[in-house]
């Protein structure tokens, strides 16, 4: 008896969608016996992992702050992902936004100009954008590979951060280490709960949610890019214009990735310092997949990968375990999730053994 | 002794003897809890290596009065705050947060428990129940450069920097001054490779800086990766290595003529014993050889004899203040007097350095 794999005549969309719980199913059970090995009790370890984080209300706005960015990056990805355009970048399309929106905060410190804060939302989406449409001009223009260009300018834009803070905005009043000064309240997103870090950055992500959802359901444009995704050829002999899926593939996830910048310097970091984002614009790629590229399922599992930060955080104080246990626990979600994608084109049957 | 000094001696006595019951009692039932949030992986070697050495040692030397915890590798942005208070949520009464990112989140958190007691390593923000501290690399420093300056035969040192923040620039600076001030000739080469943790590119910098001729090499950075490359260049070129944060003599072996090692576990318990005993006063510590905050990393027996003498001569004279690395005249690179003869810098001045002095041969990244 063997286990063969037989290509299905279809697609399965059943499996498409119960892949991503398969995936999670398998890395709980794997997780608890990890757990196990450690010598700890899996029933605790699962307890503090992935409960303790979220056991009070406190906890609750934590999970979805740390959620807020994953969802705004993994949501414009997402679009691109569907058209086949490869943007693996809102990492530095994320900072850029940061830079973009940050300086408006430091340059109009003080204003009480209502303006200022949705002004700085808009420089942020503009920088995340303009950071990204340098990858989609050399795609479009030179048929540049927008993987690699994209990735290299994630390093371009740390560097650049890195000036600014160094450089020319360093506070003056703060010894000169590299950090700006700390934005006013003028330039702070409002909190949404009292008591909590939760900010307006959170209706923002939800309102990118909405607005993916009917861009790429009800729209036209996103019907093309859908096709230009899913069969090049197709969407060409219907003249679908294939520069265009690039350009708002790269465009839309520049622009979320860039209020996701903005939305944590001007909320929950308070200023520009060289520590923006601990990889959000990377593991929104984990993101939007186990979220099927689709934005509901991308709101469900942004807020799974920001339980496993905050269970790591937890197994580290209350298991003495090494923080590298929030990087497993993501590489074994990735893992089964392209492990369990494979039932969607193929099936799996026992066949015995001819000689 | 006149009258008010005897009247403050006699208060100071009775205090005193109010206070013996309380110190002669024994340890409170419940050992205190303590957290520390380092920046990256414990390891074996580097900056939160030696601060966990320290939380060890404290630990130990206070035995059943407290109990501590870490959590690593925590970023140095939004998340800290939510690490930094669960600690205090889940009644940590001391939490040393061990890098200067976590500035405003400690402050912030400070704020929010009044009750437990903050301590923010490298910053310089204080408050009621947040204080601050760090130690005097640059005493280190300017020995290593002594050293240097007399057993250099090429007349150059390289130099490994992260970033051009003032407690790197003391480094360096304490460091050329040291070696100017035995060999005129001397001269000191800096790359900077932008990151704190790197191995590559520490590499990169230091095989750089030896190909430049630099016979002497040592880094502000956390990897052992200079030390290596001087010991992989050692036969060949004669290169010497000066460890930083921990004693790397595991792996440059031949090559490490000594280093500055961070200590903090003696600081550790004095600060742990100062508010066991509610003696604690927020404040900023700044501490040197005088401290046991820093000390040399053992000196090769590459080290000529006389030399070593005169080194432990030096350390003393720092410790006992008669010799300040940072002693006037100090010149930067463009000949502009800092320091006038006849004074030493303030901590202030040190505290907000940001130019090299004459000696360094490299200029500082224009920004």
């Amino acid at each position: 008896m063997w286990l063969k794999f037989e290509p299905r005549a279809e697609p399965s969309r059943a499996m498409a969608y119960l892949s991503p719980l398969l995936a999670v199913g398998l890395m709980f059970l794997c997780g608890m016996i990890l757990f196990y090995i450690l010598g700890k009790n899996p029933v605790e370890g699962f307890r503090v992992f992935f409960m303790n984080p979220v056991k009070d209300a406190y906890g609750v706005a934590e999970l979805f702050l740390k959620a807020t960015p994953l969802m705004l990056c993994a949501v414009g990805l997402s679009m691109g992902f569907k058209a086949n355009v490869w943007n693996i970048g809102a990492e530095g399309q994320l900072l850029i936004g940061a830079l973009a929106g940050g300086g408006l905060a430091l340059h109009f410190e003080g204003s009480p100009s209502p303006f200022l804060l949705p002004a700085m939302i808009l420089a942020g989406a503009l920088g995340g954008m303009a950071w990204a449409a340098i990858p989609a001009f050399l795609r479009t223009r030179f048929n540049a590979n927008e993987i690699l260009t994209s990735l290299m300018l994630v390093y371009v834009a740390e560097l650049m951060v890195s000036w600014v803070v160094h450089g020319p905005w360093k506070d003056p009043d703060g010894f000169n280490f590299p950090q700006t000064r700390l934005f006013g309240a003028e330039a702070t997103l409002p909190i949404l709960l009292e008591g909590t870090r939760v900010n307006a950055a959170l209706i923002f992500a939800l309102g990118a949610l909405v607005a993916g959802w009917i861009f790429m359901n009800r729209s036209f444009m996103g019907y093309q890019m859908k096709v230009a995704g899913q069969a090049e050829h197709a969407g060409r002999y219907a003249g679908f214009s294939a520069k265009r899926s690039v350009w708002i593939g790269m465009l839309a996830g520049g622009a979320m990735a860039g209020i996701a910048g903005i939305s944590e310097v001007a909320g929950p970091i308070g200023q520009i310092t060289e520590h923006i984002s601990p990889g959000y614009g990377f593991a929104a790629m984990i993101v939007a997949f186990v979220g099927r590229l689709n934005p509901i399922g991308i709101f469900f599992s942004s807020l799974l990968m920001a339980l496993l930060y905050l269970g790591g955080e937890q197994a580290q104080q209350y298991l003495n375990l090494p923080s590298s246990i929030s990087k497993v626990f993501q590489g074994m979600l990735l893992f089964f999730l392209l492990g369990s994608d494979v039932f969607i084109h193929f099936r799996p049957r026992l066949v015995r053994r001819r000689k | 002794m006149n009258h008010r000094k005897l009247a403050l001696a006699t208060l100071g006595g009775a205090a005193l003897l109010a206070s013996t019951p309380l110190m002669g009692a024994p340890p409170a039932a419940a050992p205190i809890k303590i957290g520390y949030v380092y920046v990256s992986p414990v390891g074996d070697a580097g900056w939160t290596f030696q601060h966990d050495q320290g939380r060890k040692q404290m630990e130990a030397a206070l035995q059943g009065a407290v109990t501590t915890k870490f959590i690593e590798n925590v970023p140095e942005g939004a998340d800290a705050e939510r690490i930094i208070r669960q600690l205090a949520q889940d009644g940590n009464q001391i939490i040393f947060t061990t890098s200067f990112g976590y500035m405003n989140q400690t402050a912030k958190v400070a704020a929010a428990f009044p009750n437990a007691i903050f301590l923010h390593a490298t910053g310089y923000k204080q408050g009621k129940n947040l204080g601050t501290y760090n130690a005097r690399f640059y005493e280190g420093r300017y020995l290593n450069g002594v050293i240097a300056g007399k057993m250099t035969k090429t007349n150059i040192a390289g130099y490994v920097g992260a970033f051009p923040i003032p407690e790197v620039m003391q480094g360096i600076n304490a460091f050329t001054r040291g070696m100017k001030s035995v060999n005129p000739k001397a001269e000191v080469r800096v790359i900077w490779v932008n990151s704190w943790f790197d191995p590559g590119k520490e590499r990169e910098a230091a095989m750089t800086l030896i190909s430049q001729g630099a016979d002497m090499i040592t880094h502000h950075t956390d990897s052992t990766a200079a030390v290596q490359a001087a010991e992989e260049k050692h036969k060949e070129k004669g290169t010497w290595a000066f460890s930083y944060h921990s004693d790397m003599a595991k792996y440059g072996p031949t090559a490490q003529l000594t280093g500055t090692t961070h200590i903090w576990g003696d600081f550790y318990t004095k600060v742990v014993k100062e508010v066991l005993d509610k003696k604690w006063k927020g404040t900023h510590v700044w501490g040197g050889f005088k401290d046991g905050m820093i000390k040399l990393a053992p000196l090769s027996p590459a080290i000529p004899a006389d030399l070593k003498k005169t080194i432990l001569r030096m350390e003393a004279d720092i410790t006992a203040g008669r010799l300040h690395p940072f002693a006037g005249p100090v010149v930067d690179q463009d000949g502009k007097e800092r320091v006038p003869k006849g004074q030493n810098m303030t901590d202030a001045d040190m505290g907000a350095m940001n130019y090299y002095v004459q000696g360094v041969a490299s200029t500082l990244p224009k920004s």
